[in-house]
C-alpha cells in the first residue's frame, strides 16, 4: 500500500524536477549558474493561474488535447515499475497499453496542431507522426527482447521489479543493444537533442515545441506538466532496463531509484551540452539506427 | 427457430427493392417502404442470430432440391457471428440512404439502388449460413452481381463505369478460381456439403492445391494486398453508404469464406498460416502507406480497408499455426482477434464511410485539399468521425484497440515459448506497431486537414450538418465502437463460441481455455476509467478558468493576417512520410516550368498511382491485347457468330464419346 502511495506521489510530484535537473546540467556546462532546480514548477505554477488565448479558428480539441495527453501519460505512469516495486496495476500485456497510450497523447497533440490552421504547427506535428512511425517499431523490437528475456508479458516481470532473480546469463549482449536503442527512442519521443531542440522556439525546425506554439495558460502549463511527465514514465522503463540488479530491500530503493533518474537526467543534459541538433533529413537515420539498435538485439535471442 | 427467422430476413430484404421498382419516380414511398422492409428483416435476423448463440444446436435446413443434395443452410456460432455485421450495417445504410440518396432527387437511380441494396444483404446472408457449396456460391453470386450494380449506381459517370467494369473482373475470376475450388472439394470428399473433411485418405497436394484455391478466390474479395487492385476504385465510385458496406461488411465475406474453409480442411501445415501472417503484414503495411499518400478521402478509406484485412489476417495466420503445432491459446488469441477485428472494422470503417458521406452532402467534394473546418459546421460529424478516426488507429479507449490488442499477446506468445519456427511470426509485432503508428499519421492528416483549422474552400465554407436520419446510423456505431473499447468482457463469451465453432480439428481443443484467463480484458476496461478520472480534474480546472480570450486569431509566431492557403495542406503533411516511402510508392509530380522574374501564376501536382492496378495490370494487358490483336478476327460482334462458336465447341467435346480406340482397332483389326 505505501508503495502504491510512494508510486503515485513520485509520479504526480516528481517529474518537473528532472528537467530542472537538465536545464542546470546544461548551464554547468555553459559555465553559467543556471536556474534552480524547482524553475521548471515555478513556470507551471505560474502558468496554472495566468489567463488563457483561444484562436478563433480552434475547435473543443484544441482544448481537450493537452487534458487527453496528461491522462494518457499518468494512466501509462500508473503502468510502469519504478525501481524495485511493482506497479500500481499490472497485467498481462500491459506494455501494449503502455506504448497505445502514447500513441492516443500524439493523436490529440497533432490534431489540436492542425486545429490552429498554422503552417509552423502543421509543419511539427507532421514531424511528430513521421518520426513516430520509426521510434514505435524500435519500441517493440525492445518489449520482445524484454519478453524473451524475462519470460513475462508484463512491464513488471519484464523489468524485474519486486525482487525477482537477475536476466539470464549471456543477455548481456542484447540488452546494452536495447539500452541504447531505447535511448534513442526516449531522446526523440520527448523531444531532446539530437532530435529536437527544447530551447528555441521561433525555427522552423522543432517539433514539440512547434506543435503547441499557439497553447497558453493553464492549457500550456498543463503540456509542460505532461511533458516532464512523458520524460519521467519514459526514463523509468530505460532504467529499468539498464538497471536490472538491484534488489535491496525496503526503503533503500526509493532513494535508488530517484538517484537513477536524476544520473539519467544528467546524462541527457551532458548529450544536449556537447552535441548538435541533427538536420531534420538526418534525423530518420538516427531513428533507424535504433530500430537496428533493437532489431539486432532481437535477432540475438533468435536461435 | 433461428434459421426459419433468418430465412423469413432473408426473403424480406431480398424483395425489399421491388415495390419501389413500380412507383411512379416522384413518390418517395417505394424508398420508404424498402427500408421498413430492411429494418424488420434486420430485427427479424438479428432475433434468430440472437437465439442462435445463446442455443447454438447448429439447425441444419434441408430442402427439397435436387442440385443442394441434402443439407442447404444451418447456423452455427460462426455463421451467427457474421451475420451480426450484415444485418447491423444493412439497416443503418438503408436508414442513411434515405436523405443522402432520396428519391426526390435521385429519382432514376434510387428504385435501383434500393433494389440491389436488399439484394446485396440477402446474398450476404445465404453465403454465411450456406452449409453447402451450392448454397454458398448462390449466395457468393447475388452478391458479387448486386454489389456491381451498387458501384456503378452514377452509370452516367465513365469513372463509375470504369471501376465497375475493373471489379466485375476481378469478382469474376474469385467466382473462376471458387469454381474450381467446390469442384476439387466435390472431387475430394464427395460432396458438396461443407463438412470437416475427414484427416485420413486426403492427398497432399489436393489438400493444398485447396488451400490455394481458397486462398486466392476469397482474397480477390477480401483484398488481400496483391489482389486488392478493384477496392480502392470501386469503393470511391460508389454511393457513401455502399461504400460503408462494401468494405465494412463485403470485403468480410471473403474473410469468412477462407475461414470457414480452413475449418474445414485436416492437419494444416505451418506453411499456411506463416504464409497467411505473412500475407497479413505486407497488407497491413502497404495498406496504410498507400493511405497515406491519398488526397481523396474515400480512397484514402479504401486503402485502409486494405490495412485492416491485413490486420485481420495476421491473427487467422496466428491461429493457423496454433492449428499446426497444437497450441489452442495461440488458437483462441489469434481467432479471437480475427473475428473481433472483423466485427470492428465493420463499426469503424462504416462509420468512417457514412462519416466521409456526410462531408460530401455537405460540403460537396470529396478531396481532402479542398475541404477545412467543417468541425464549425458540421459539430455532429466531426465528432462522430473522430470517435471512427481513433478507433480505425487502434488506440485505447475504442474497440480497434482491444482487437490489436489479443493479436499482439498471441504474438508475443508464439516468442514465449522454446524457440521452433512458429516463433518467426513474431516479426509480425514490430509490423503491426509501425502500422499503428502510420494509421494515427494518416487519420491525423485527414481529421486535421477536413475538420479542423479554417476552410479551404468555398463549399467547405458553406458546409452545412446532415439531417438526422444520416447521424444517427453513425451515432450507434460510434457507441458500438465506445461499447466494445469500454467493456471488452461483453463480447467475450461470443467470441469463444464462434472460435470453438471454428475449430473442428482437433476437436474443439480450445474448450478448456477462457478468453479473460488469457487476457485481461476486465484490467483493460477498468484502465478506460483510470483515463477518465485522470482528465477529469484537469478539465473542470481548465473550463472553470474565467480570464479567456476568444476573438483573436491564430498567433503563428506574429504573422498580421494568417488565411486559409497559408495552412498546412494534407499533402504536406504526408509528405516526409511519402519521402520515407518513396521506393514503394513511387509519387508523380507534375511541376510547372517557371521561368523569368515575375512568372505567372501555375499549379504543381503529385498522384500516386494504384501499385497493381496502373503499374503492373493494365500494361499487362495492353500488351496482351497488342499480341494477340489477330484474335479479334473472331470477335465480331455478332450473336450468330459466338452461337456458332458455343455449337461447334460443344460438337468437339461430343465427339470426345466417340469411342476412337475401339474405332480404330476394329478398323486395323479387319
Amino acid at each position: 500500500m505505501t508503495d502504491i502511495v510512494v508510486h503515485l506521489a513520485l509520479l504526480l510530484v516528481f517529474p518537473p524536477l528532472l528537467l530542472g535537473v537538465i536545464n542546470k546540467t546544461k548551464a554547468r556546462w555553459a559555465g553559467r549558474v543556471g536556474a534552480p532546480f524547482f524553475q521548471p514548477y515555478y513556470d507551471i505554477l505560474k502558468l496554472l493561474r495566468k489567463g488563457m488565448v483561444l484562436s478563433t479558428t480552434t475547435t473543443w480539441v484544441f482544448r481537450a488535447a493537452p487534458i487527453i495527453t496528461l491522462s494518457s501519460v499518468l494512466a501509462a505512469g500508473v503502468l510502469v515499475p519504478f525501481g524495485n516495486s511493482p506497479a500500481p496495476v499490472a497485467f498481462t500485456g500491459d506494455f501494449l497499453l503502455f506504448a497505445y497510450l502514447f500513441g492516443l497523447a500524439r493523436f490529440f497533440t497533432t490534431s489540436a496542431a492542425l486545429d490552429t490552421g498554422s503552417a509552423f504547427e502543421g509543419m511539427g506535428a507532421a514531424r511528430e507522426v513521421t518520426f513516430a512511425a520509426l521510434t514505435e517499431p524500435a519500441m517493440f523490437f525492445a518489449f520482445l527482447v524484454l519478453a524473451k528475456l524475462s519470460g513475462s508479458l508484463s512491464l513488471g516481470g519484464m523489468l524485474h521489479s519486486g525482487g525477482a532473480s537477475a536476466y539470464p546469463a549471456g543477455s548481456v549482449a542484447p540488452l546494452v543493444l536495447t539500452v541504447l536503442g531505447l535511448f534513442i527512442v526516449l531522446l526523440a519521443e520527448n523531444s531532446r537533442i539530437p532530435v529536437d531542440d527544447p530551447a528555441t522556439h521561433l525555427e522552423l525546425t522543432m517539433i514539440h515545441e512547434v506543435m503547441v506554439l499557439d497553447h497558453s495558460g493553464p492549457l500550456f502549463g498543463i503540456i509542460e506538466y505532461s511533458s516532464a511527465l512523458k520524460l519521467f514514465v519514459m526514463g523509468s522503463v530505460l532504467l529499468g532496463v539498464a538497471t536490472p540488479w538491484f534488489s535491496w530491500n525496503g526503503w533503500l530503493d526509493w532513494p535508488v531509484f530517484i538517484s537513477g533518474m536524476l544520473g539519467l537526467a544528467v546524462v541527457v543534459g551532458t548529450i544536449e551540452s556537447i552535441m548538435a541538433r541533427l538536420r531534420m533529413p538526418r534525423v530518420p537515420s538516427l531513428l533507424i539506427a535504433a530500430i537496428l539498435l533493437c532489431g539486432s538485439a532481437f535477432v540475438m535471442l533468435v536461435r | 427457430m433461428p434459421v426459419n427467422l433468418n430465412a423469413i430476413a432473408i426473403v424480406l430484404m431480398a424483395t425489399s427493392g421491388i415495390p419501389g421498382l413500380f412507383m411512379p419516380r416522384a413518390s418517395a414511398w417505394g424508398q420508404r417502404i424498402a427500408t421498413c422492409m430492411v429494418c424488420l428483416g434486420v430485427l427479424a435476423g438479428l432475433t434468430g442470430v440472437g437465439i442462435g448463440f445463446i442455443h447454438p444446436d447448429c439447425t441444419i435446413y434441408i430442402l427439397p432440391w435436387q442440385a443442394s443434395r441434402g443439407a442447404l443452410v444451418g447456423i452455427d456460432a460462426l455463421s451467427a457471428f457474421f451475420m451480426v455485421p450484415i444485418l447491423v450495417m444493412g439497416g443503418l445504410g438503408s436508414i442513411y440512404g434515405l436523405s443522402y440518396w432520396p428519391q426526390k432527387r435521385k429519382a432514376r437511380t434510387a428504385p435501383k439502388l434500393q433494389f440491389f441494396w436488399g439484394t446485396l444483404m440477402a446474398g450476404m446472408s445465404l453465403l454465411v449460413i450456406g452449409k453447402n457449396a451450392m448454397a454458398f456460391l448462390l449466395g457468393w453470386e447475388i452478391m458479387a452481381l448486386s454489389a456491381f450494380f451498387l458501384i456503378s449506381t452514377e452509370d452516367d459517370r465513365k469513372e463509375c463505369r470504369e471501376s465497375g467494369l475493373v471489379y466485375m473482373i476481378a469478382t469474376h475470376l474469385g467466382t473462376l478460381t471458387l469454381f474450381g475450388l467446390f469442384v476439387l472439394w466435390r472431387y475430394a470428399t464427395g460432396s458438396f456439403d461443407l463438412v470437416p473433411m475427414p484427416a485420413a485418405g486426403s492427398s497432399v497436394l489436393v489438400v493444398n492445391l485447396l488451400f490455394f484455391l481458397a486462398l486466392v478466390g476469397f482474397g480477390l474479395k477480401a483484398g488481400i494486398m496483391p489482389l486488392h487492385f478493384w477496392l480502392p476504385g470501386a469503393h470511391a465510385a460508389a454511393p457513401s453508404h455502399v461504400s460503408a458496406i462494401l468494405s465494412g461488411v463485403m470485403l468480410k465475406m471473403g474473410i469468412y469464406g477462407l475461414v470457414r474453409m480452413l475449418s474445414l480442411l485436416p492437419d494444416p501445415p505451418a506453411l499456411w498460416g506463416g504464409l497467411i501472417l505473412f500475407l497479413g503484414a505486407t497488407s497491413g503495411l502497404l495498406g496504410v502507406v498507400f493511405a497515406l499518400a491519398q488526397h481523396d478521402l474515400k480512397r484514402l478509406l479504401a486503402y485502409h480497408s486494405v490495412e485492416n484485412i491485413g490486420i485481420i489476417l495476421m491473427g487467422l495466420g496466428l491461429a493457423m499455426l496454433g492449428r499446426s503445432y497444437d497450441r489452442p491459446e495461440w488458437i483462441l488469441l489469434g481467432m479471437a482477434g480475427c473475428l473481433l477485428h472483423v466485427w470492428n472494422h465493420g463499426l469503424f470503417k462504416s462509420l468512417l464511410f457514412l462519416g466521409a458521406g456526410s462531408i460530401m452532402h455537405g460540403a460537396h467534394t470529396r478531396q481532402i485539399d479542398e475541404l477545412g473546418g467543417l468541425a464549425r459546421r458540421m459539430p455532429w460529424t466531426a465528432t462522430l468521425f473522430l470517435v471512427g478516426a481513433v478507433a480505425i488507429c487502434g488506440l485505447p479507449p475504442l474497440n480497434g484497440f482491444i482487437s490489436e490488442f489479443l493479436v499482439y499477446v498471441g504474438l508475443f506468445r508464439t516468442f514465449l515459448q522454446p524457440m521452433h519456427a512458429a516463433s518467426l511470426a513474431i516479426v509480425a509485432v514490430p509490423a503491426l506497431a509501425m502500422i499503428g503508428a502510420l494509421a494515427v499519421a494518416c487519420f491525423v492528416k485527414v481529421y486535421g486537414t477536413v475538420f479542423l483549422g479554417l476552410p479551404r474552400t468555398q463549399a467547405a465554407s458553406r458546409a452545412h450538418e446532415s439531417q438526422a436520419t444520416m447521424v444517427i446510423p453513425m451515432l450507434v456505431l460510434a457507441i458500438s465502437c465506445l461499447t466494445i473499447g469500454f467493456a471488452p468482457g461483453l463480447v467475450a463469451p461470443v467470441l469463444e463460441q464462434a472460435v470453438a465453432a471454428w475449430q473442428f480439428h482437433p476437436a474443439s481443443t480450445v474448450d478448456g481455455l477462457a478468453l479473460t484467463t488469457l487476457v485481461p480484458l476486465g484490467a483493460l476496461g477498468s484502465m478506460v476509467l483510470v483515463l477518465l478520472a485522470a482528465s477529469i480534474l484537469p478539465a473542470l480546472y481548465v473550463w472553470s478558468r474565467r480570464t479567456v480570450r476568444k476573438d483573436v486569431g491564430t498567433w503563428d509566431c506574429g504573422y498580421a493576417r494568417p488565411g486559409p492557403r497559408m495552412q498546412y495542406t494534407s499533402s504536406s503533411f504526408a509528405q516526409s512520410l511519402v519521402c520515407l516511402f518513396k521506393s514503394i510508392l513511387k509519387p508523380r509530380t507534375h511541376e510547372p516550368d517557371i521561368q523569368g522574374y515575375s512568372p505567372p501564376p501555375s499549379a504543381m501536382a503529385s498522384h500516386v498511382d494504384e501499385v497493381v492496378l496502373d503499374r503492373a495490370l493494365i500494361p499487362g494487358f495492353q500488351s496482351f491485347r497488342k499480341r494477340l490483336g489477330w484474335f479479334n478476327r473472331f470477335q465480331q460482334g455478332q450473336i450468330q457468330n459466338y452461337i456458332f462458336y458455343i455449337l461447334a465447341a460443344l460438337l468437339a467435346l461430343l465427339a470426345t464419346l466417340v469411342p476412337f480406340r475401339a474405332l480404330l482397332a476394329s478398323l486395323l483389326v479387319s
